[in-house]
């Protein structure tokens, strides 16, 4: 193909790129743009009417609500970010550095995957008989005398909206940074082992760095999934605690579409302004 | 072998806590699916029974399930083979630098990275504003593929850097043309990925909840009918429908493993004839 003139490489890598560029303008960029358009529209009960107007911002910025929910929206990041960075980079390492043959790694590597296939109001749901009033973690608790009545906490409240985040989205940790420790060079821990580096020493000043990547990717993935999410906050919270994407499903819910829209633009900023510092951290494109 | 050091132990066993952790929860819905007719949500299991699998097999008592499955199944099939063509497609326009390839990519990112809710949102106002109706096969549809095409394109960027292209100049230098080169040498090769392609856009698709919430029109998918369950139904009957859906999902998961592994299998044994005078 390097006979072919210049010309024609840009269009047929326009041509083969089409279908793609197409659904993205479609249902990603048009939507983006719906949305930013109708967040100064103006509404009434019933109806959304064209406007220009900044009612929907003023109401947003103006609202102690919008303050604290966002402040909940970024704790809940913050928090689960760093469980699944715990949790993540210690599988990982484990996977990587500690199981011997690559069968087992791969194995084992599958195992921790396979969950994240199934439904996650599935695996939702799945927490109520654990940490419900009469659940299995209450009833262990009271039979070790460990407590005498019910823990209500552990149920409808931060605690296990976090659990949820971390179960469902330890995985997005998981697989980037083990894709980055697999492609480590041994011969580079050989070397500082060698060179009389202790296990922990080797870790902080070898493998960390070189796993930077893979830990930044999966920042990217966790901290988006949980700014975005309201499912989870609202299930799991049984509808007790909100972050901004509840607050835009219940505006939604009452067919406050601009108001809805303008929220959605707030958060959209926020994720993309994260996204932004993050990804002056890494290259994704070199790093997959 | 050498011994392990103790830290093996304490990682091993950290391992183990969070297998267990993943799996826990569910296999605990699969026990108490099989509660008896007069047991609840949580332990004790009040005898054992299929009660909440016939349950659920009576259409009028849940809503229209299999109808919902019906349709998530087959909103699976049309993204995941979206999914796979266009991502191949794009994956190939990308391994050469095109105008505007830049902005694409950076698209692509944001697809990933936007909250689902948004997408819900913005194609739901578009539609309405249109005067269109929306429908799972037509908003449902697209909004799905912004999140599986990214998956897909970026999938197939892992595979391209790796890809060893010196097997293309070989076909190119014995005098195939360009489509030939793509359809009998770099196809067969990146096959085995393609599996895992499919089973993101399957799979992702089947249980996409939030970008169809608001697309998916007067017909719901099945995660929607589950999530209308969970605010209406107190009864282990929906624990039957977890543990069913979990075992679909590990089927999947299952047929698609062995067709990677079959192809894998077939690679081995017919990819090279050297010496074997072909």
């Amino acid at each position: 193909m390097s006979a072919t003139p210049l010309k024609n490489r840009h269009l047929l890598g326009w041509l083969m790129a089409m279908p793609l560029s197409v659904i993205l303008a479609a249902f990603l960029i048009a939507p983006i743009v719906m949305i930013v358009i109708v967040s100064f529209w103006g509404a009434t009960e019933y109806s959304i009417y064209p406007a220009f107007q900044f009612d929907n911002y003023e109401f947003l910025f103006g609202s102690p609500v919008t303050y604290r929910v966002f402040g909940a929206t970024l704790k809940y990041a913050l928090i689960t970010w760093a469980l699944t960075l715990a949790i993540g980079f210690t599988v990982a390492y484990f996977l990587a550095f500690h199981v011997r043959s690559l069968t087992m790694q791969i194995a084992l590597f599958l195992i921790c995957t396979i969950p994240f296939w199934t439904s996650n109001i599935i695996r939702m749901i799945s927490w109520i008989p654990f940490l419900g009033r009469n659940g299995i973690a209450n009833q262990t608790l009271i039979s070790w005398g460990v407590i005498d009545e019910p823990l209500e906490w552990l149920l409808y409240s931060d605690f296990s909206v976090i659990l949820a985040f971390v179960h469902l989205y330890t995985l997005f940790m998981v697989v980037p940074i083990f894709n980055t420790m697999m492609r480590i060079d041994k011969s580079l821990l050989e070397a500082a082992r060698d060179n009389g580096a202790s296990g922990f020493q080797t870790l902080l000043h070898v493998i960390l760095p070189l796993t930077k990547p893979g830990i930044m990717i999966g920042t990217i993935f966790v901290v988006t999934l949980v700014m975005g999410d309201f499912i989870t906050v609202r299930f799991m919270s049984g509808s007790q605690r909100a972050n901004v994407g509840r607050l835009i499903s219940n505006d939604i819910g009452l067919l406050q579409y601009p108001s809805a829209a303008a929220t959605a633009v707030v958060l959209l900023a926020t994720v993309l302004i994260v996204i932004a510092i993050l990804l002056r951290f890494v290259n994704i494109r070199k790093e997959l | 072998m050498d011994r392990r050091p103790r830290s093996f132990y304490a990682l091993a066993s950290f391992f183990g806590l969070f297998v267990l952790f993943l799996y826990g929860p569910i296999l605990t819905i699969g026990i108490l699916s099989f509660q008896g007719p007069g047991g609840g949500l949580t332990f004790p299991m009040r005898g054992v029974s299929l009660h909440w699998f016939r349950d659920l097999f009576q259409e009028q008592a849940v809503g229209d399930i299999w109808g919902a499955f019906r349709r998530s199944l087959g909103l699976g099939l049309m993204v995941m083979v979206t999914t796979v063509v266009i991502s191949v497609m794009a994956g190939l326009a990308f391994r050469k630098r095109f105008a505007g390839s830049a902005v694409l990519f950076y698209a692509a990112i944001t697809s990933l990275v936007i909250p689902s809710i948004l997408i819900s949102l913005g194609v739901g106002l578009i539609f309405q504003q249109l005067g269109l109706s929306v429908h799972w096969a037509t908003s449902g549809f697209g909004s799905q593929l912004t999140w599986t095409l990214p998956f897909g394109l970026l999938i197939m960027f892992a595979v391209f850097n790796r890809f060893d292209k010196s097997y293309e100049e070989a076909a190119r230098d014995q005098g195939a043309t360009a489509w030939q080169t793509i359809r009998h040498v770099v196809l067969p090769i990146i096959a085995p990925s393609l599996i895992g392609v499919a089973l993101f856009g399957f799979t992702l698709s089947y249980d996409e909840f939030a970008r169809t919430l608001l697309t998916a029109g007067s017909y719901n998918t099945l995660p929607l009918e589950i999530f209308g369950m969970t605010t209406n139904v107190t009864t282990p009957v929906i624990y039957a429908l977890g543990t069913l859906t979990t075992l679909f999902s590990f089927g999947i998961i299952a047929a698609f493993l062995l067709g990677a592994w079959i192809m894998d299998r077939r690679r081995a044994r017919l990819g090279s004839d050297a010496g074997k005078g072909v």
